[in-house]
């Protein structure tokens, strides 16, 4: 059973958030482990096994980004593992310039525009997918999903660098 | 006793006679303790016989024998500062390697485990004492409490944890609770415990973070509550961070101050001990006065100090400037803006510290919720809990893992299998591979934090998968999966998959208790069985006696008449002589005035009977009589 059925829902792009954590409360509701402190061991287990695929499901589907992998992988587009070497010249050089700005940048502001358009970037590129989910262009869900995660990952470190700087300025 | 009851029909005067034994909260702290019961959502903590909630979470060791819990421990320091044990919950699952973490810290001869996975133990008392032997002496003095307030037996908790707790610790409370006696219905983190005396109590809904400093350690989570669901979104903390900390600043500066006048000290534990002391007593002063002195005395030396809540400040403000820093990393996790939080509940004494309350004001732009007591809070959470798990509440507790769970790959980098803040239960799997030709076995190495190193995270367990069939490298498929269950303890199995051969390996984290550790645990309570069931009859003699007494009121407010007066006079006397046997500590004398209560009320029991069965019938006919003789 794939996520989304698991959780009673559309395998859709844009889950409706409210739906998804209704979808999540009511499973639990029927299976968390609180439910069952009283019962036999293996009914126990069951709902120990039951709950946690429900939290797996909901988990991966939360997340914009992390359903987009998710949809792909079910579509059948070959995505290299994380932390796997950029394949991509021009997401290479844009990676490369980004990293340099990031560096470069010295207040704390100027860390925030950064941040600001990576957000902005990641926003744009998960409008694009849905187009490209019902073409089914596999090399280009690839090429927009690496750079998501990409765009993911600078977005993190621009948040890290922030912090230091706060740190530094504390 | 048995005294005859008749009851109306529906109508028991003892609703909870014949009930089996009642599940507690407990909030097992840093340095102090509380125990709670909630009944029909209303949850109140159990007081001493003083009015007090709080038991300090100290232990003492008297060479006479023995061992004292609470103020009674505290008050022991004076006496025999070597053989009392404050704080133990800092060394609840550490290692020889987490040593340096609260090296300086604690006043004890601390001896490393024998191996790397090996809990420290403490000589205390002549002996070497592990932090789960020690905790569970806490956990046995709040189970008698309990029953001592409830008149019945306790024999099942939900007992709290720091969120930050790691799996080691974890596995260390519930050891702590087993040799205590004590079922552990699940362990809850803290600050979900606090959000839940909060939600259910005030029905609040929203995002709520809960900031919780107690007295080692610091968390702080990031909770939706909303229509009996209370789902923490994100968690973090650090496990050597809270109020002794404030305390051995000042008691650093005191002594300092004695140097400084040329009073030549030896510093050693009783001169550490008296200054924390002091340095406790200086702290609480200052959250209500600007400044504050007092004498301390060291090998019969004294000497005067004074303090005001700037110095003070200064003093913690770095610590304090931590904690913002961790709460603004978890609101970065979840995605949120410290302005999106609807309300911050304060959990642990440490938060009653003015510079505290003003920080977290500053973090969120509101004052911080306060209107439960900080330092019942998590107990009246878990007492919530405790009654919601065995009576079947509606409340629904989504709680996640704090720190990453991984393993080491090749070159010491963790590979990471579980992210921190995924809901639990989880059940998380990744495929791995052999890198070298007709690799019989692999190394298998869990680990958890943050960190992207194995040196720099915590290391739980080592075990190997053997027996994998001759294979070209890389051809081996080998599964090795994660699962943590609803108290966040860890289970890991590996399995060779591409040759149908199931290679099974399932391990259990260490750091807890070997086996024998545990054995040998379990004889030395033995030790102390025969107080335990002494006191425990003595409970259940008070608990039988109760009924008896609750059943009799019953049957004299409605059949008194009964009796004449002098009959009513005898057993009133009786009554009254048992009650005052109750208060005492003999068991025998209890049983006997219960005896000499049942034997006077026995006339009293049969002709209630006989009423009973002359109502039944009155009314009745010869005829209806007849027919149902006849039935």
């Amino acid at each position: 059973m794939d996520h989304f059925a698991r959780l009673g829902l559309p395998a859709a792009l844009d889950l409706d958030a409210a739906a998804l954590d209704r979808a999540y409360f009511s499973l639990q509701r029927q299976w968390h482990p609180d439910r069952f402190v009283s019962k036999p061991p293996e009914d126990r287990a069951r709902a120990s096994a039951e709950a946690a695929s429900v939290n797996e499901a909901y988990r991966t589907l939360k997340d914009p980004l992390s359903r987009a992998f998710y949809m792909a992988g079910l579509a059948g587009v070959d995505l290299p593992g994380d932390g796997k070497t950029i394949d991509d010249p021009d997401l290479l050089m844009e990676a490369m310039e980004a990293r340099e700005a990031l560096h470069d940048a010295a207040t704390p502001e100027a860390v925030d525009r950064l941040a600001a358009q990576a957000r902005e970037d990641v926003q744009e590129a998960l409008a694009g997918l849905g187009s490209l989910f019902l073409a089914n262009d596999r090399a280009a869900l690839r090429k927009a999903l690496l750079r998501l995660r990409y765009l993911d990952k600078f977005a993190e470190e621009a948040r890290a660098r922030r912090m230091n700087l706060d740190r530094s300025n504390a | 006793m048995t005294l005859l009851e008749i009851h109306e029909p529906g109508e028991t005067p003892l609703p909870h006679a014949g009930e089996g034994s009642l599940a507690v909260g407990i909030d097992l702290g840093t340095t102090n303790s509380v125990v709670a019961i909630a009944r029909d959502g209303k949850p109140a903590a159990l007081h001493d016989e003083t009015g007090r909630a709080l038991v300090p979470s100290v232990v003492a060791y008297p060479e006479a024998g023995g061992v004292l819990v609470g103020d009674e421990a505290r008050a022991f320091t004076a006496r025999e500062p070597r053989n009392v044990v404050a704080s133990i919950k800092r060394l609840m699952g550490r290692g020889a390697g987490d040593l340096h973490a609260v090296a300086g810290v604690l006043p004890y001869e601390v001896e490393p485990g024998t191996g790397e996975t090996d809990m420290v133990k403490l000589r205390i008392g002549g002996r070497a004492r592990s932090p789960v032997e020690i905790s569970a002496e806490i956990l046995k003095a709040l189970r008698t409490r309990a029953e001592a307030a409830l008149e019945k037996l306790v024999e099942r908790a939900v007992i709290t944890v720091p969120a930050y707790f790691d799996d080691a610790a974890r596995t260390a409370t519930r050891d702590a609770a087993r040799v205590a006696g004590l079922e552990v219905l699940r362990l809850v983190n803290e600050p979900t415990a606090a959000a839940l005396a909060y939600g259910l109590d005030k029905g609040s809904e929203g995002l709520y973070a809960v900031y919780d400093l107690g007295g080692g350690t610091f968390d702080f989570s990031l909770l939706r509550l909303e229509k009996g669901v209370f789902q923490v979104l994100a968690t973090g903390g650090d496990t050597a961070l809270g109020g002794d900390d404030f305390d051995r600043a000042i008691a650093e500066r005191l002594l300092a101050e004695r140097k400084r006048d040329g009073l030549a000290d030896e510093v050693d534990e009783t001169a550490v001990k008296s200054a924390l002391a002091l340095a406790r007593h200086m702290k609480e002063q200052l959250s209500d006065r600007d400044q504050t002195s007092g004498r301390l005395e060291i090998a019969g030396t004294p000497s005067f100090h004074a303090l005001t809540r700037a110095e003070f400040d200064a003093m913690v403000e770095a610590s304090v400037a931590r904690t913002v820093e961790i709460s603004r990393n978890v609101l970065a996790d979840a995605g949120m803006v410290a302005t999106e939080i609807e309300g911050v509940v304060l959990v642990g004494g440490s938060t009653r510290v003015p510079l505290v309350r003003a920080k977290v004001a500053g973090m969120i732009g509101k004052p911080p919720l306060t209107d439960i007591d900080p330092d019942e809070v998590v107990a009246l959470g878990a007492a919530l809990q405790a009654e919601a798990l065995t009576g079947g509440g509606d409340t629904l507790l989504l709680d996640v893992t704090p720190l990453s769970l991984g393993l080491e790959t090749m070159g010491g980098i963790v590979e990471k299998i579980v992210p921190r803040n995924t809901p639990i239960p989880a059940q998380l799997a990744q495929d791995f591979t052999t890198y070298e030709d007709g690799q019989g076995a692999m190394a298998i190495h869990v680990v958890q934090g943050e960190r992207e190193m194995v040196a720099d995270c915590r290391s739980l367990a080592r075990f190997e998968l053997s027996g994998i069939p001759p294979m070209t490298a890389g051809a081996a498929r080998i599964r090795v999966s994660f699962a943590v269950d609803a108290d966040g303890l860890l289970t890991v199995s590996a399995e060779e998959r591409t040759t149908g051969v199931a290679q099974r390996v399932e391990v259990k984290p260490s750091y807890g208790l070997s086996h024998e550790d545990m054995a040998d645990m379990l004889y030395d309570s033995m030790d102390n069985a025969e107080a335990d069931m002494n006191l425990r009859l003595l409970t259940e003699a008070r608990v039988e006696a109760r009924r008896g007494l609750l059943a009799l009121d019953a049957a004299l407010a409605k059949d008194g008449g009964l009796l004449s007066a002098e009959e009513r006079a005898a057993i009133d006397a009786a009554r009254t002589r048992l009650e005052a046997a109750m208060e005492g500590e003999s068991r025998d004398e209890i049983n006997a005035a219960a005896e000499a209560l049942e034997t006077l009320s026995k006339p009293f029991a049969e002709r209630r009977m006989d009423r009973g069965i002359r109502e039944a019938l009155s009314g009745m006919s010869m005829g209806d009589l007849e027919s149902r003789v006849g039935d």
